[in-house]
């Protein structure tokens, strides 16, 4: 398969190298209030997918027509109505879900992540390219999300996927996994606190990883530059 | 001849970071066998798993970190900090809170921040308040003093609850809190939060026996303990005078104003001085040299906001004592109030 290399590029850049949870450090605030499980991380994760994708495309194909002064509110403007589609489509078909990560689906307008991308790459690359940027940005936030959702979850309750029925359907409640049985919740790692200390081992985690890759990479040699004395007097 | 040029200060003092530490760890023997007199063996049993867990954890980080094992382990920093935690825990409080509380203290707080000398918060009270926010139940779970008690609570009993909730009678945590007469009982600042908000006034809510006829049976000789510790280690120029004269002079002043506005909802002064870790806070937590304020005008503004929080949480907060926050929140004020508060140097304006 020939994949082209922008496409390799923005895959790695979304998933890795450039990732809005843990190294470009945007939408922190949905990021560590909602993490609290793994299927909280999940609705809230898909939705914030499926507005960056759609909001990317979007100001992708108006890019030509936007004046550059006014560009910001718009963009928050194509945002909103996505925002909006998605708040209103979970209140139908996944209820539960919808309450129990309250203000902050309405939040994922003001998360950065989102904003930044419509000004950095979508605005200026066409459609195609900026919503695979999306897709991948979306999927990088996602993971981390789940990440995070995941180990706040085991050590909070000993379980993972809580709940998944709120959002898959009944069908999801057998997906519930207890891994050990807690006489009582560990508090700090549901409330907000964990969820920075949690986060900050997530980033130290993903340094040391880097720092590993870097030292196995054979080394660049210098190039030494010869100089050669030219003698114009012999 | 050479003359070698130092910066200030010219002064030095020669006394290396474990001669300090293991002066501060003799200061809290007085108040650590108070505890045992009164409330028996639980503490000392938290503060000996909280040192093997301190000093495993410390080891492993030094290790990762690649420091040097030797000097750093056993310069008594990590131990100090086991000590203060394990004093500070409820007394019945099951093994894996002090486990989890230095492995907090140690790792995350001192070490992740950059070991000895660089952490923002003091180790021991911010594991306390991680334990207390995380665990409400075990960390409420006070152990009234043995005169008090129901049961007969031995040594191998305590260890026993400790490890497996229950004594080797089968009795529960929940049934060796219990009084005589068959209620639950609390620490004396409990006691008088609780019975404050039921609409009582603060000399009818005294009249309990886990008061006593002063200010809380064991209690007041435990703080009066730690007051004693801590006037060795000013004695000894370990710790300077000014925090924690600052400190219980600013809650004396609260205290007194407050029970004179109103004396049925405001406990006395003598009252706030001699309960809860009041006195361990003043001479052993606040005058922390890395995590508090350094200069002598920082050091008053520290101590006395540190005062002023202890009675406004007592007073008005939903938790009975607040040595453990107010010292939180005093840390995060430091690096601010030291900025304000630098000495001039000579010479400049």
């Amino acid at each position: 398969m020939n994949i082209p290399q922008e496409y390799k590029e923005l895959t790695w850049q979304g998933l890795w190298k450039n990732n809005p949870g843990l190294v470009q450090l945007l939408g922190l605030c949905p990021l560590l209030a909602v993490t609290s499980t793994v299927v909280n991380a999940l609705g809230l994760g898909l939705a914030t997918l499926f507005v960056l994708m759609c909001s990317n495309a979007t100001v992708s194909l108006i890019q030509k027509w936007v004046p550059k002064e006014i560009r910001i509110p718009i963009f928050v403007l194509i945002i909103a109505a996505f925002v909006t589609c998605v708040q209103l489509l979970m209140n139908a078909f996944a209820f539960s879900l919808y309450e129990s990560l309250g203000i902050f689906l309405p939040l994922i307008v003001t998360n950065c992540a989102i904003i930044g991308r419509a000004e950095a790459y979508a605005s200026k690359n066409p459609v195609k390219q900026a919503s695979f940027d999306g897709f991948m940005m979306g999927m990088g936030f996602l993971f981390v999300l789940l990440a995070l959702g995941a180990v706040r979850e085991v050590l909070g309750q000993g379980t993972l996927f809580d709940g998944a029925d709120l959002l898959l359907g009944q069908w999801a409640s057998n997906l519930r996994i207890e891994i050990f049985a807690l006489d009582n919740q560990f508090l700090l790692a549901i409330l907000p606190p964990g969820a920075f200390i949690a986060m900050g081992f997530l980033i130290a985690a993903k340094n040391v990883i880097d720092t590993k890759i870097a030292e196995k990479q054979p080394k660049v040699q210098d190039e030494h530059i010869e100089r050669v004395r030219v003698n114009f007097d012999s | 001849m050479a003359y070698w040029i130092a910066s200030s200060p010219h002064d030095h003092q020669q006394s290396k970071t474990s001669a300090l530490m293991r002066l501060v760890i003799y200061a809290t023997i007085p108040g650590i066998f108070a505890q045992w007199y009164f409330f028996g063996w639980g503490n000392l049993i938290h503060i000996s798993i909280a040192i093997t867990t301190a000093l495993v954890s410390e080891f492993f980080i030094l290790s990762l970190r690649e420091k040097n094992i030797r000097s750093q382990l056993f310069d008594g920093s990590a131990i100090l900090t086991a000590i203060l935690l394990g004093i500070s825990l409820p007394a019945l409080a099951p093994w894996w809170i002090s486990v989890l509380g230095s492995l907090f203290a140690i790792a995350i707080v001192k070490q992740l921040y950059g070991g000895l000398g660089h952490n923002v918060f003091n180790p021991a009270m911010a594991a306390y308040v991680m334990l207390l926010i995380s665990f409400p139940v075990q960390m409420t779970s006070w152990q009234p003093p043995l005169s008090l008690m129901a049961l007969e609570l031995d040594f191998y009993n305590t260890v026993s609850v400790i490890f497996t909730h229950y004594t080797q009678q089968g009795y529960s945590v929940e049934q060796l809190q219990m009084h005589v007469d068959g209620f639950t009982m609390a620490t004396p600042l409990d006691t008088l939060k609780t019975s404050i908000t039921l609409g009582k006034t603060v000399e009818e809510s005294l009249q309990t026996p886990v008061i006593g006829e002063h200010f809380g049976v064991g209690w007041q000789w435990i703080n009066a303990a730690f007051l004693a510790g801590g006037l060795l280690l000013i004695a000894k120029r370990a710790i300077s005078w000014i925090t924690p004269v600052t400190f219980l002079f600013t809650l004396f002043v609260c205290t007194f104003i407050a029970f004179l506005l109103s004396p049925d909802t405001n406990a006395s002064t003598m009252f706030h001085w001699l309960n809860g870790a009041t006195m361990l806070g003043a001479f052993f937590i606040l005058t922390d040299p890395v995590s508090g304020a350094t200069s002598t005008k920082g050091r008053i503004i520290f101590a006395a906001l540190a005062g002023f929080l202890v009675f406004v949480i007592r007073k008005f907060g939903g938790y009975p004592d607040a040595v453990a926050f107010s010292v939180l929140l005093c840390n995060m004020a430091a690096p601010l109030i030291d900025q304000y508060t630098r000495p001039r140097t000579y010479g400049h304006k």
